[in-house]
C-alpha cells in the first residue's frame, strides 16, 4: 500500500475505510462525516500527549556520526534520563533498515547533539544500540536544548521533513509522544465539537507512545517497550456512563487500546491516575473496555495489524486490506483513516437501584 | 504529576513578554497566589533574574527564552511549558511590540513595521492560543487572556500600527469566545492602562511617573479577577480595563 508522503490540505478530510463488525461489510466515506457513523451515547477517547522533538543527531566522542531516537522517559532515573535507541550514519532519507549499526558504545560514552550534551549510562539487555541517557539535571535547560536540537521523527517515504507543528493533535497537551498519536491527527475541533452537538462525548487519556518501529529486527520484536500512560477520573467515569447506557467506547488510536486495556482489571475496572502498561494484544485478545478503534490503514505486515484483529474477525480485516489497497488508499502516520465498529453493541447494564440517585431521569 | 492533582491546584500559567513590565508583575502575582508559572521572552538575562526572584519568594517559574513571532518557534514554546509545569490552564498573551520609537504619523510608518506589529501582537498571540487551546478544550478547563490597549479604541495619532494590531486582537479575542462557547474555556480582553514600564516610556518619555500605574498593583487586580478573589470578574468574550485610580501607588 501507498504511504501518503505528505500531510492532506485539511487535516480532517482524509478517507475513510469504515469496517462494520455487525454487518461484516465495508463502507467507504470520508472523515467529516464520522459523527454520522457514531451514535448518540458512544464515547470517543483521544490520546493528548503532544509529540516530542524526538530525533536528535549528533556525534560520539571519537566524532563518530549517529542519531539517537528517544523512546521513553526513563522514570527509574527521573528528570533528564530518558531511554533512546542509536542509528548509524545517514538520516531519515534512508530506510532505518539500511542504515549502518551505531559505533560500539558502552556505559559512560559521553555523546554530543550539537548543543545538548549526553551521557550512555545504561545498555538494554534487548539490544546494545537501546541505550539509557542522560542530559542533565537541570529542567529548564534539558527542555529548552531537546526542543532547540530535536526534531520529529522523519519517515524515509516522506516527501519533504515534518516540522514540530505538523506532528501534534488539535487537542495536544503534555509531550509524552515519541511518534505522534497519529490516529488522532484528523481529528479537527470542526469533528469534534460536531460530534459533541450529535450526543457522541469524547474524553481523553496521555499515553507516551514510544517508537513504532526501528528496522532492527531483534530491537522490533521487543516493540512496544512498557509505556506509560495517565488517566483522569472524568475519563473512567465516562466510560462506566457509556457502559452502563449501552454505549460504544471508540479508542483513537492503538496507544489508547493499550492505555484502557493494560490499565484495567479483569473485570474491566479502570483506577484514575498514571501507570505503566507492557500488554500486547493481539488476534484472541478480548478487549474488557474498548469496543471499536479510530486508527490509518494497517498492512497485515504491521504490529498494529495484530491489535486491529482484537476488534474485528481476521478474515474481515484482510479484506479490508484488501479494499484499501485496491481502491488507492494512503498508510501510516500522514494516511486515511479506518474505524473499526464492533460486532454487538454491549448489555445493557441498568444503574443499581440505589434510592435517592437521580440518574433515573435519563432511563 | 497526575491530572487530577493538576486539575487541583492553581492554575499552571503562561505568560508572553514575561521579563518586563507587566508580564513581569504577572508571573510575580500568579506563583504568590500559587500558580506554577512559565515565563517566556526573548532576553535570557532579564528572564532568569524574574525567575531567580520568583523562586526567592518560594514559588514555582521557569523561563523559555524564545521569540513568539518565530512561527516554528510555537509548538517548542508551548511543549517545553507543558513539560515544565503540565498542562496550560491560563495563557496570558502580554509580549507586544510598539514598533520603531519614536512613534511615527502612519504617513511615515514603513509597511515593514505594520507587519511586524500585526505580526507579534496579533499573529503570533493566535498561533500560542491555537497551540494550547485545543488542550483546554479537551480538558474542559482554561483561561486565555488577551492584553490589550486604550489604543485599540481610541484613535490617538502616530499610534496606527500598534493600536491596528490591538484592536484586531480585541476583535480576535471575541470570537475565540463566541466560538469556545459552552467547552469551559473562557477568552477574555484586559486594558491594563497606562503603566510605568519600558514600553510606556518608550512611547512618551516626557510622561509624569506620578501619573501611571504601578505594574505591580495592575498584575494584583487581574489576578484577582482571575482568580475569582474579586468581585465584578469578568465573564468570557468580555473586554475589561483596570482603572487608573486602582493602579497608581498613591
Amino acid at each position: 500500500m501507498k504511504a501518503a508522503r505528505t500531510y492532506p490540505a485539511r487535516r480532517d478530510d482524509v478517507r475513510l475505510l469504515v469496517v462494520d463488525g455487525a454487518t461484516g461489510s465495508l463502507r467507504e466515506g470520508r472523515t467529516p462525516a464520522l459523527p454520522s457513523l457514531l451514535a448518540s451515547g458512544d464515547l470517543l477517547v483521544v490520546n493528548d500527549a503532544a509529540t516530542l522533538p524526538a530525533s536528535l543527531h549528533g556525534r560520539d566522542a571519537a566524532d563518530a556520526p549517529l542519531e539517537a531516537r528517544l523512546i521513553s522517559a526513563d522514570s527509574e532515573r527521573g528528570a533528564g534520563h530518558f531511554w533512546a535507541v542509536l542509528f548509524g550514519a545517514g538520516d531519515w532519507h534512508q530506510r532505518t533498515e539500511d542504515r549502518p549499526p551505531p559505533p560500539a558504545l558502552a556505559a559512560g560514552a559521553r555523546l554530543r547533539f550539537g548543543g545538548l550534551a549526553a551521557q550512555i549510562v545504561a545498555l538494554s539487555p534487548v539490544s546494545p544500540r537501546l541505550v539509557a541517557l542522560r542530559f542533565g539535571d537541570a529542567d529548564d535547560a534539558v527542555w529548552a536544548a531537546l526542543y532547540r536540537e530535536g526534531r520529529p521523527v522523519q519517515y524515509s517515504y516522506l516527501a519533504h521533513e515534518l516540522p514540530l507543528w505538523a506532528v501534534q493533535t488539535a487537542y495536544a497537551g503534555r509531550p509524552w509522544a515519541f511518534e505522534m498519536p497519529s490516529a488522532g491527527r484528523p481529528l479537527s475541533w470542526e469533528i469534534l465539537l460536531a460530534l459533541s452537538r450529535r450526543g457522541v462525548r469524547w474524553a481523553f487519556l496521555t499515553h507516551a507512545a514510544g517508537l513504532s518501529s526501528t528496522g532492527d529486527p531483534v530491537l522490533d520484536a521487543a516493540l512496544p517497550l512498557p509505556e506509560r500512560f495517565d488517566i483522569p477520573a472524568s475519563t473512567i467515569a465516562a466510560i462506566a456512563d457509556t457502559h452502563q447506557q449501552g454505549g460504544r467506547v471508540i479508542a483513537v488510536g492503538t496507544t489508547v487500546v493499550r492505555a484502557l486495556e493494560g490499565g484495567s482489571a479483569p473485570d474491566g475496572s479502570l483506577r484514575e491516575g498514571s501507570g505503566v502498561t507492557d500488554l500486547r494484544i493481539g488476534p484472541g485478545y478480548r478487549p474488557r473496555v474498548v469496543d471499536g478503534i479510530l486508527s490509518g490503514i494497517h498492512t497485515a505486515a504491521e504490529s498494529h495489524f495484530a491489535l486491529l484483529a482484537a476488534f474485528a474477525p481476521l478474515d474481515l480485516l484482510r479484506s479490508a486490506e484488501r479494499y484499501a489497497e485496491a481502491h488507492g488508499f494512503t498508510s501510516h502516520e500522514l494516511g486515511d483513516a479506518m474505524l473499526i465498529l464492533p460486532a454487538t453493541r454491549r448489555p445493557l447494564r441498568l444503574p443499581d437501584a440505589r434510592p435517592g440517585r437521580s440518574d433515573d431521569a435519563r432511563i | 504529576m497526575s491530572t487530577t492533582e493538576a486539575t487541583q491546584s492553581a492554575p499552571a500559567a503562561l505568560v508572553t513578554g514575561g521579563s518586563r513590565g507587566l508580564g513581569r508583575a504577572l508571573g510575580l502575582a500568579l506563583a504568590a497566589a500559587g500558580s506554577p508559572v512559565v515565563l517566556v521572552a526573548r532576553e535570557q538575562g532579564p528572564l532568569d533574574q524574574v525567575v531567580a526572584e520568583i523562586r526567592a519568594r518560594g514559588g514555582r517559574a521557569h523561563g523559555i527564552a524564545a521569540d513568539i513571532a518565530d512561527r516554528e518557534a510555537v509548538a517548542a514554546i508551548a511543549g517545553q511549558a507543558t513539560a515544565l509545569i503540565g498542562p496550560i490552564d491560563l495563557l496570558i498573551n502580554n509580549a507586544s511590540t510598539l514598533g520603531p520609537a519614536p512613534l511615527r504619523l502612519l504617513l511615515d510608518t514603513d509597511c515593514e513595521d505594520l507587519s511586524r506589529a500585526l505580526e507579534v501582537n496579533l499573529v503570533a498571540a493566535f498561533r500560542l492560543t491555537k497551540a494550547l487551546a485545543g488542550s483546554m478544550v479537551l480538558r474542559r478547563r482554561g483561561t486565555i487572556v488577551n492584553i490589550s490597549s486604550d489604543a485599540a479604541v481610541e484613535a490617538y495619532p502616530r499610534w496606527g500600527a500598534y493600536a491596528a494590531s490591538k484592536a484586531a486582537l480585541d476583535h480576535l479575542g471575541r470570537i475565540w469566545a463566541a466560538e469556545l462557547e459552552g467547552t469551559g474555556v473562557c477568552v477574555l480582553t484586559v486594558d491594563p492602562g497606562e503603566m510605568n514600564t519600558r514600553m510606556h516610556a518608550d512611547a512618551i518619555p516626557d510622561a509624569d511617573p506620578a501619573s501611571l500605574a504601578d505594574p505591580a498593583r495592575v498584575a494584583t487586580k487581574i489576578v484577582g479577577w482571575l482568580t475569582g478573589k474579586v468581585s465584578g470578574s469578568p465573564a468570557s468574550g468580555q473586554r475589561v480595563a483596570v482603572p487608573l485610580a486602582e493602579g497608581r501607588t498613591s
